[in-house]
Formats: structure tokens, C-alpha cells, sequence
């Protein structure tokens, strides 16, 4: 009964991917870009998640392991022939190497985590408002840097020339791959340490735990999923500065909030929907009709309309539409005999 | 290496030093302490860090370009300006700070977040990405010379202003009874509301007061920087958030200090730094945000042990 109820914790999250991924197979070329992008959401989402969920502490840095992660991918991945035109400015280690896909992906990874890592050596020891500032500082130098600085990318301009790699297949698998790290790490002793200290800091530093420590862990394990899912980003769309900052940390913190930030099963099911409706919007900004009602909403709509729901769904349902909770067949069955 | 950091560091503390860099740097401290009262003040009696308080700036900005594109007089403009801000404040509090009251302060803060953007993203639909330019006032942006130094009007007029302004808030919180239940309600919300403090009507107080502040904040800022686009005052109310939790948010005082600190800092910086380095200003900026923060998490202008971590 117990593993049953712990396997869906796992299972529920990836069946969902899976089934999004096997609805995008089905889909025009056109409208199959939507459902990749949401599976990429999903992988930083959860990235986000392995830490905020886990902590309680909000982090809105993140996304500059995300555009570490895209930027080591990019830049490793472009032919070497085609460097010049874009990057002329490269490190000469940087200019003279391309690697493949996959090892482009996994050092992506590897630089998120230590990045995240070394951030967090110094940040973790901060909690509550001045964590959150201190973050927010982390995403703000990150970008500044790799706005100006063009021996490590292009700078102010497009990547270009990046392999388009990620496909439906590579999108689900990379994101079912973070779920499943994702979910290892909450059931570890580590994830359960964290947990236990986000419920209750006093009680878990009673009982022994280091809570500067796990979040440390925590922290720089989100840093390699984030630049993960950073450089399955960067692999799909042409990735600028601009495009790993300030709106992709709304949107992916709106994800997560929507959908429970303190539950796997929340992540998914928020970066899930928030993409389904945002997609949707996006078509209906270009103009097109559902059940034979002609809907065309003028361009921007979408943003106002994932803000207004952000703060409705804030409002009536402060822990997320899955209230934060993981999926769980008990639950269900519970609510339909006891209807609360 | 070191010789370039050197050359560089030399030429920034001779720019520093200068007359005209320091004058700019206090006007650009005024501006941000203004805003860091405002995001102060709502603190106090919520505990709520409002991300969307720039986007309340925005909004006021937005108004006086639309006064200064209808031809309305100066002051009908800024009558708008602080109509449009203090409804939206008021909307706010009661729509989404009101209900969301009980919940934690990440919960809120992240409310605040969506609000923000949800401001934005409306401006955005309304008046897209070029924006307006609010032109009305563009007179008190000429310089006038005194011994020397070029000081524009506005520099003069934001640290008039903003002196006043502190001043009477000052007068606000200590001589009014209102005033009197903000600081006790800052101090410890459940105690005041026993002794009878009406929590409405204290955080509508404290929000209304916010608002007046942005509203000035707004005036002040198109002066500066007329072309007023959706993403208005973003990144000032980014740096002064900063300022404000580096200053110590606890207290009204330390957070003005910080949000002065923090503006005199950056204007400093705008205006020392070598040119081949100002773009890195802002990595400059909160490399030593997360350093005071690392050095003093209370805050630079908090006294006392650190604050137990609540339960």
C-alpha cells in the first residue's frame, strides 16, 4: 500500500508528461512547438521546485542558472566554423570546442550546480526577505554579465546557429528525468531533513540537522537541474539575454505558485497549465476559432490574462490548485465519500 | 590586471568626488528614499514587501503623459497623476493585500509579483512598447549654475520635496492619532488591534500615505526621465528594494536610510565610474548588496542582536 502510494508520487508527475507529449505528437509541426516548450517548463519548474518547494525559501535566481545552463549549451554546441560570425569574441578554449548534444546538456548541468553551489555557499546562510533580495541580486549580476561580457556568449545578441535538438522525445525525456531526480532527492534522507525544517526550523535544528547544510544540497541540486533545463532551452529557440530574466522568472515562479509550491505533483500540474493556457492565448492573439466562435485577442492579452489569474488563483487558493499536495488515489476516493 | 584596476579605481574616486557627481547622487538618493518610505510604510503594517509599488509609479508616470499629450495645464496633470495612484493603491489593498492578509509573507510577496506584472503587461496592451513622453514639466530639467556647478532644477526640487515629505510623515506618525496606531501596529499588529487599533483603517492609512508617496515619486521621475514606457520604474523599484532590506526593513528609518544609501550609491557609480566599466554598474551595485546583506542580514542601520527567526 505504501510503495503503491509512493509510486504515484513519481508516476503521476511522469504519466502527465508522457500523455502531453504523446498529445504534441499528434499535432501539426506548428502547433507541436507549444507542447515542447511547456515539457522544457516543466523541467525548470521542478528545477525551481527541488529547492523552493523543499525550503520554503522563495528564490528568484534561479533562472541565471537556467541561462548559465543555456548559455554553456549555446555556445558549446554552435560549429566551430560558424563561431566567428557571432561570438568573435569567445575565450579561445571556448571558440576551438563543439561538442554534441547530450554532453552539451550534461555540462550544462554541471555548470549550473556549481555555479548554484558557489552562490550558495555564501547565500544560504541568509533566510526570509534578505534571501530573497540576495537572489534577486544573483539574477540581476548574471545578467548584467552576460549581457556585456562576450568572451563566454553573444552578449547582446541572439544565439544563432544552435543545433534545434529538442524535440518532443528530448523535451519529455529531459523532463522526466528531472522529475525522477527531483523525486529521489524529497524521498532521501536530505529532501526529508529540508522538509522537516521547512515545517518546523527550530524543532529540526533540535534535532540536529544543519538547516544551512541541506539547503545548500538543495540548492546547488536545482542549480544542475536548472542548467539542465537551461540548455534543453537553448537547444529549442533562439535564446537571447533578454529571454532568461525577469519574465521567465515571473512566469516560472507563477507556475509553480498556480500549481502548489510545495508538492512534485504541484510543479507539473502548474507548469502544465499555465503553458496550456498561455499557448492557447498565444493562438488566439493570432486569431482563431474554437467551436465555430471567432476569438481574436489583440497581442499582450496573454500576459494580462496569466497575471490576473496568478493573483486570483493567489487569492482564493493560496496553496496552488493541487493545494500543494501530492497525487494520491486515497485522497480521491476519501473526498468522494466524505464530500468536504 | 591590478594596474588597469588601479588606473580605474583612481579615476573613479577622482569622478567621485567631484561637485556635479555628488549633487546628482543626492537627487537620485531623495527620489529613492521617497520610494523606500513608501515600500516602508507598507511593510510596517503588513508585512508585505510590495514588488508592485514601481508598478504604482508607472501608472502615475503614465497619467501625466497622457495630461502632458491632452494639453492639460501642469497641475490638472498631477491632480490625475495622484487621482490615478491612489485608486490603484486603494484597488490593490482591498482586492488582493486584504485577502491574502493571513497568508505568508512568500505567498504575498509573490502576490505582489503578479500584480506587478499584471500592471505591466496591462500598460503594455494600452500603450505598447514605445511608450509616451510626459513633457509638462521638462523645464525644471535645465540647469541653473551655482559656483560652478551645473544643478538641475529637479535635483534641487527632489531634495526640497523629499525633505518635506519625510518631514511630514514625520508629523504623521508622531502628532496624529493615526500616526500613532501605525508605529503600534508596526510593532506589533495583534497587541494593537486588542487595544482597539482598527486594522482597516490603519492599513488603509498606511496605504494611502504609500500612495501619496509614489504619486510624488512619479512627478519627480518623468522630470528626470520623460519617456515613459511599461517597464517605468522597474529597475528603480528593484534597487530600492534592495536599499530597503539592506537599510533594515523593521524600522521606517533604517529602510529610508537604505533606499537613500542605496540611490546615493548607484548614482555615485552612474557617475564616477570609468566608462569602460559603467555597464557593469549594476553587478557592481548587487555585488555589494549581497555583501552588506552577508555582513549585516538585520540590515546596515538596524541596532541590536539579530531578530530570532519566527515561529
Amino acid at each position: 500500500m505504501r510503495t503503491r502510494r509512493t509510486a504515484l508520487t513519481l508516476l503521476g508527475p511522469c504519466a502527465l508528461v508522457v500523455a502531453a507529449a504523446l498529445i504534441g505528437s499528434f499535432t501539426s509541426r506548428s502547433t507541436e512547438i507549444y507542447f515542447i516548450n511547456a515539457l522544457v517548463s516543466v523541467s525548470i519548474v521542478v528545477a525551481l521546485y527541488t529547492f523552493v518547494g523543499n525550503s520554503g525559501v522563495l528564490s528568484f535566481g534561479h533562472i541565471s542558472f537556467v541561462a548559465v545552463g543555456a548559455w554553456t549549451a549555446g555556445v558549446l554546441s554552435v560549429p566551430t566554423d560558424e563561431k566567428p560570425a557571432t561570438m568573435q569574441y569567445l575565450f579561445g578554449f571556448l571558440r576551438d570546442t563543439t561538442v554534441g548534444n547530450v554532453p552539451s546538456l550534461l555540462v550544462a548541468a554541471a555548470v549550473g550546480g556549481v555555479f548554484a553551489l558557489l552562490v550558495g555557499l555564501a547565500l544560504m546562510r541568509l533566510s526570509g526577505l534578505a534571501a530573497g533580495i540576495a537572489t534577486f541580486a544573483v539574477l540581476e549580476i548574471t545578467n548584467n554579465v552576460l549581457r556585456y561580457y562576450e568572451k563566454v556568449g553573444p552578449g547582446l545578441n541572439t544565439f544563432s546557429s544552435v543545433p534545434e535538438t529538442t524535440d518532443l522525445l528530448q523535451a519529455a525525456v529531459g523532463a522526466v528525468a528531472v522529475i525522477a531526480i527531483a523525486f529521489a532527492y524529497q524521498r532521501s534522507r536530505f529532501g526529508r531533513r529540508l522538509r522537516a525544517a521547512r515545517e518546523d526550523a527550530p524543532a529540526a535544528r533540535a534535532v540536529g540537522i544543519s538547516i544551512y547544510r541541506e539547503r545548500l544540497a538543495a540548492f546547488a541540486l536545482s542549480g544542475v537541474l536548472a542548467g539542465f533545463a537551461g540548455g534543453l532551452h537553448v537547444h529549442l529557440l533562439p535564446v537571447n539575454v533578454d529571454s532568461v530574466y525577469l519574465d521567465l522568472t515571473f512566469i516560472t515562479l507563477a507556475m509553480l505558485v498556480i500549481g502548489g509550491m510545495t508538492s512534485l505533483w504541484g510543479a507539473v500540474v502548474g507548469a502544465l497549465a499555465v503553458s496550456g493556457l498561455d499557448s492557447t492565448l498565444a493562438e488566439a492573439e493570432n486569431g482563431i476559432a474554437p467551436l465555430g466562435l471567432s476569438v481574436d485577442l489583440p497581442a499582450g492579452t496573454r500576459i494580462v490574462v496569466v497575471g490576473a489569474l496568478m493573483a486570483i488563483v493567489l487569492v482564493v487558493r493560496p496553496s496552488g490548485l493541487t493545494g500543494g499536495r501530492e497525487l494520491s488515489l486515497d485522497r480521491l476516493t476519501e473526498r468522494r465519500e466524505r464530500p468536504a | 590586471m591590478s594596474a588597469i584596476v588601479a588606473s580605474g579605481l583612481t579615476e573613479f574616486l577622482g569622478n567621485a568626488i567631484e561637485p556635479q557627481v555628488q549633487v546628482d547622487a543626492v537627487g537620485q538618493g531623495a527620489i529613492f528614499a521617497l520610494m523606500a518610505v513608501g515600500i516602508g510604510l507598507v511593510f510596517g503594517v503588513l508585512r508585505l514587501v510590495n514588488f508592485a509599488y514601481g508598478q504604482l509609479v508607472m501608472a502615475g508616470a503614465f497619467a501625466l503623459a497622457l495630461a502632458s499629450e491632452w494639453d492639460w495645464p501642469v497641475w490638472a496633470g498631477i491632480v490625475l497623476c495622484f487621482a490615478v495612484v491612489l485608486v490603484l493603491s486603494i484597488a490593490m489593498e482591498r482586492l488582493v493585500f486584504r485577502p491574502l492578509r493571513t497568508q505568508s509573507p512568500a505567498v504575498m510577496l509573490v502576490a505582489t509579483f503578479a500584480v506587478a506584472f499584471l500592471l505591466q503587461s496591462i500598460a503594455l496592451l494600452w500603450f505598447g512598447s514605445l511608450g509616451k513622453t510626459a513633457a509638462s514639466l521638462a523645464y525644471l530639467n535645465r540647469p541653473v549654475t551655482v559656483a560652478d556647478v551645473d544643478i538641475r532644477k529637479i535635483t534641487i526640487v527632489a531634495i526640497v520635496v523629499a525633505v518635506i515629505s519625510l518631514a511630514a510623515l514625520v508629523t504623521l506618525l508622531t502628532r496624529t492619532t493615526v500616526g500613532l496606531q501605525m508605529r503600534a501596529a508596526a510593532m506589533d499588529f495583534r497587541t494593537a488591534r486588542l487595544l482597539g487599533v482598527r486594522a482597516n483603517r490603519v492599513i488603509g492609512a498606511a496605504v494611502l500615505a504609500s500612495g501619496v508617496l509614489a504619486a510624488i515619486v512619479a512627478v519627480m521621475l518623468t522630470v528626470q526621465s520623460p519617456l515613459v514606457t511599461p517597464n517605468y520604474a522597474l529597475r528603480e523599484t528593484i534597487v530600492v528594494l534592495a536599499g530597503v532590506v539592506l537599510g533594515g526593513m523593521n524600522r521606517l528609518g533604517s529602510a529610508t536610510l537604505g533606499g537613500f544609501a542605496i540611490g546615493y550609491g548607484s548614482g555615485l557609480l552612474g557617475g564616477a565610474l570609468p566608462t569602460a566599466q559603467s555597464q557593469y554598474l549594476t553587478s557592481l551595485l548587487f555585488g555589494l548588496v549581497i555583501l552588506v546583506l552577508l555582513i549585516r542580514p538585520a540590515g546596515l542601520f538596524t541596532r541590536g542582536p539579530l531578530p530570532v527567526e519566527r515561529v
